[in-house]
Formats: C-alpha cells, sequence, structure tokens
C-alpha cells in the first residue's frame, strides 16, 4: 500500500497534484454553469412545445458564450445612490461560497500515481458536513448586502425576503443532514462515501445507499436546498412579476452574470453533496468522477423540471411550510433515526 | 511557513477589528466583523479544531451577523453621528490599557504552570477533535449543556410572546 501524498512526503508533487484537481474541478463548475444555462432554455422550451435557442451555433449551442459576451460588453452601471462597497462586494459574496463548498465532495476513489496515494477529492476535512452548512450560511450576505446597497425598495424587499427564506430553510435542510451523520458516525463526506459502499443491510440487491433507509431526509433536504438557493418555486427574492427580480434589479453587465452564475453554481453544489449524501457519491458502474457527473446532471434536470411545471409558492405558504411542516418533520426523523441506531446496537 | 499563515492571517484580523470600530457606514462595520470571525475561525483550524472553526463560521457569521445586518437594514440607519468627547477618548484609553495589563498578567502566571488534563494532542489526532467535544458534551457537562439548552428554549419563547400582537 502506497502512502498518501502529502506535504510532508513530496511537497513539489503534492502541490502540483492539489493545482490540478482545483483547476479540473473550477473548470468542470464553470462549464456545467455555462451550459446549465443553455439546457435550461432547451429543456424549458420543449417541454412548452417551443424548440428554445437555434439560432447561435447547432441547436443554439454557442448560446452561453455570446450571453456571456454580451453581458462582459454592457456598461457597468453604479446607481449614484447606491452604497457602493457593499454594492461591488456583494456578487462576489454570492459567488466565492459556492464555489468553495465543492472543495470538499469526494469525486472518485484513491488513484496511485508516481507512487503514492492521491484522494479524487481536494480537500477531505474531518467536518465536511459543517463545512458545507458554514458555507450555506455565508451565502445569504451576497443577497442581503444586495439588497440593502442598491438603495431599491425592490431590492431591498428581495434582500429582506431572501434572508428570511435562507434562514428558515438552512435549519430543514441541516436537520435532515444530522440523521445521515448519525448512520454513517462520521462528519467527513469521504467517510459518508465509504459507509454507503456494499449491499443494503436489509434488502441486499439494493445498494446501501441513504436515500433507501433516510428517504425522509433526502426529501426534505433536497427542497430545503431548493429553497435556500432561491429556485422555482421557492424563488420568491426574485419574482419578477411582483420585484421586478428583487435584489440584482439595479445590478447590470458582468455582476449580473455573476448573480447569474451564483445560481447555476449553488444548484452544481446542492446536486453534488445531495449525490454524495445520498446516491452513494462517485459510487457506480464507470469511473469515479463520471458516475457523480451523471447523478449531478440527473439532479440538474430535476431543477429544471421543476421549473417548468411548479408555480410559485406564496410568501406565507413558503414560510408555514418551512417552520411547521419541515422543521418539525426534520426533528421527528432525527429522533426515530436516534431510536433505530440504539436498537440496532 | 505556518508561522508566515499565522502573521498574515493575524494582520487581516487586526485590520478588519480596526475597521469594525472606524467604519462609519454600520453595514461596513458588520462586514468587517464577518472577516474577523473568519480569521478567528482560520486560527481554530491552525490549532486542530476544525469543529470549532466550523461552528464559529455558523453561529457567529451565519447567523448572528445576518440578524445584525437585518436589524441595520430594517431600521434603516445611515452613517452614525460621530459623537466624539474628550472625556469618552480617556476613559476608553484607561480601560484599555487596564484590560491589556490584566491580560498580560494573567498569561503569564497561568499558562507556564503547566497542568495538564486528560486530553493529549495525540488523543486529538487518533479520536478526533469532535467526538471529545461531544462526548464530554454529554457526559461530564451534560447538567450545564441541559441548562444552556433551556435558557435558549426561554429566549425563543419570550421572542415569540413579544412577536405576537395578542397573547
Amino acid at each position: 500500500m502506497p502512502e498518501v501524498l502529502s506535504l510532508s512526503n513530496n511537497v513539489p508533487l503534492f502541490l502540483a497534484s492539489m493545482l490540478v484537481k482545483i483547476l479540473a474541478v473550477f473548470v468542470v463548475v464553470i462549464l456545467i454553469v455555462a451550459y446549465a444555462t443553455w439546457v435550461e432554455r432547451k429543456v424549458i422550451g420543449h417541454m412548452q412545445t417551443r424548440l428554445g435557442p437555434m439560432q447561435t451555433g447547432w441547436h443554439g449551442l454557442l448560446q452561453p458564450i455570446a450571453d456571456g459576451l454580451k453581458l462582459f460588453f454592457k456598461e457597468d452601471i453604479i446607481p449614484t445612490e447606491a452604497t457602493k462597497v457593499p454594492f461591488v462586494l456583494a456578487p462576489m459574496m454570492i459567488l466565492v461560497p459556492a464555489f468553495i463548498t465543492i472543495a470538499v465532495v469526494p469525486f472518485g476513489p484513491d488513484v496511485t500515481l508516481f507512487g503514492y496515494t492521491i484522494p479524487l477529492q481536494i480537500s477531505d476535512l474531518n467536518v465536511g458536513i459543517l463545512y458545507i452548512l458554514a458555507m450555506a450560511g455565508l451565502g445569504v450576505y451576497g443577497i442581503v448586502l444586495a439588497g440593502w446597497s442598491s438603495n431599491n425598495k425592490y431590492s431591498l424587499l428581495g434582500g429582506i425576503r431572501s434572508s428570511a427564506q435562507m434562514v428558515s430553510y438552512e435549519l430543514a435542510a441541516g436537520l435532515s443532514i444530522i440523521a445521515i451523520f448519525m448512520l454513517s458516525q462520521t462528519l467527513s463526506l469521504r467517510g459518508i462515501v465509504e459507509a454507503q459502499t456494499g449491499p443494503h443491510p436489509l434488502f441486499s440487491f439494493l445498494p446501501n445507499w441513504y436515500i433507501l433507509s433516510q428517504p425522509l431526509a433526502f426529501g426534505l433536504f433536497v427542497i430545503g436546498s431548493l429553497a435556500e438557493i432561491n429556485r422555482t418555486p421557492f424563488d420568491l427574492p426574485e419574482a419578477e412579476t411582483e420585484l421586478v427580480s428583487g435584489f440584482c434589479t439595479e445590478y447590470s453587465s458582468m455582476k449580473y452574470a455573476l448573480f447569474f452564475m451564483a445560481e447555476y453554481a449553488n444548484m452544481v453544489v446542492i446536486s453534488a453533496i445531495a449525490a454524495t449524501l445520498f446516491l452513494g457519491g462517485w459510487a457506480g458502474p464507470f469511473f469515479g468522477p463520471i458516475n457523480l457527473l451523471i447523478k449531478v446532471f440527473a439532479f440538474m434536470f430535476f431543477f429544471i423540471w421543476i421549473r417548468a411545471t411548479w408555480p410559485r409558492v406564496r410568501y406565507d405558504q413558503l414560510m408555514y411550510l418551512g417552520w411547521k411542516v419541515f422543521l418539525p418533520l426534520a426533528l421527528a426523523n432525527i429522533v426515530v433515526t436516534g431510536i433505530v441506531v440504539l436498537g440496532m446496537q | 511557513m505556518e508561522l508566515l499563515f499565522f502573521y498574515l492571517v493575524a494582520l487581516v484580523a487586526v485590520v478588519s477589528g480596526i475597521l469594525v470600530v472606524t467604519c462609519k457606514s454600520p453595514v461596513n462595520s458588520a462586514i468587517s466583523l464577518v472577516m474577523t470571525f473568519v480569521c478567528l475561525a482560520t486560527f481554530y483550524v491552525m490549532l486542530q479544531a476544525p469543529f470549532m472553526a466550523a461552528i464559529q463560521i455558523m453561529v457567529y457569521a451565519g447567523a448572528i451577523i445576518v440578524l445584525i445586518i437585518f436589524v441595520i437594514m430594517l431600521l434603516n440607519l445611515g452613517t452614525a453621528v460621530m459623537k466624539k468627547t474628550s472625556h469618552s477618548i480617556a476613559g476608553a484609553a484607561l480601560l484599555g490599557v487596564i484590560m491589556l495589563l490584566q491580560a498580560t498578567y494573567v498569561l503569564n502566571r497561568s499558562a507556564v504552570t503547566g497542568t495538564q488534563g486528560d486530553i493529549t494532542p495525540d488523543l486529538v489526532t487518533t479520536m478526533g477533535h469532535t467526538e471529545l467535544i461531544g462526548r464530554s458534551l454529554f457526559t461530564d457537562f451534560l447538567l450545564p449543556f441541559e441548562i444552556a439548552s433551556i435558557l435558549l428554549l426561554v429566549a425563543i419563547i419570550g421572542a415569540v410572546v413579544l412577536a405576537k400582537k395578542d397573547v
């Protein structure tokens, strides 16, 4: 068994491998983000019996590049009445937590290279899940500051709505994950993927994925995360019809593009985390990263599908759902899981 | 290497700490405070306490400062009128010096006594810092833990009562 590559046994190789891993993950996420916008328009188009973008390239395949260029060359307007520093900081504060969360997601088995074992994961934190929750908490700032600093009442309303929504659903999504690490007995995402290998304890023809032993937690996590990243049907903060895009009303050019990228980056991150926690991570018939990508794409398609079919919920329904349905369900799930885990020991 | 990193993070922590008190707009102060908390979390990671780091960011940066920003936003506090009187500056300086002396005194007195508990660095690396905290919270410190929970519950009920129009 070759030793694990670390900073103590081969510094240049370690740094090189880290750089390659970070670059690869970053590029893949950026590519998915760019093409998710195209897929979203195409899928929703076909679901509504339209064609979606067709003009730029074959079936509109160059559309994301055209959109990116357009936004890049647009005039960057900062309203005179805006508070400058938070106004400029806000788009970055929303994008950065989305991207750095992906660092703890394992995307493949260990590979052996130059006589060292290299884990296919940027960083194996032993508090991986808490790190994800912490970064999700930081995501609120971008939206709140964008809403406040624009000095526009629609933006402020959007910002307040979204922070209330994110804080409420963060609780339900976070509590639903607790049941997972009660089963896996570890907070490290790598450990959770390892705990899901092998057949299911009751039905041996099924894999031991936590979606089978924790279906309620899975549902709560997916719906809670959808609400946390402000996707339909929980996209009240940017409700076009009543708030004229909410917190990003005053943004233009690349700053607006950053909000857009953050939304899709968050979708990728949530999909990757849901796949890791509930669907066995990189486990599957193909090579690790490909399995994970398939699962991520499946989730992304599901989120787009929801957007095409589901109407937006009302604000009071949203709060009711978060505090009076999801939170008690998540707490009950923890208690039941605790009893079952104790009973099995 | 690690020392250099420490000084870098410490510099950011101190600078953002100074910004918290010198910024004119309360929102900028709040953002600087978040930055200070993130630096503190980095120190926890360097001290092999990743659990503390994550909780620091979750609770302070993710919840408490969001609440503070909420209040600032809803009350629409603009640039505060600075009232600087010579009395308050003198008083603050005096208090600062006293606290600095106290801190140096305490540090010099207790850090070198060499008393050691059951938790050794080896135990932290083999068993894990999170497990150790969890175990001692639910065994040795169960009563204080429960009392803290009840205190928080009381606070929640208080908030509900205050927010309700007719009780």
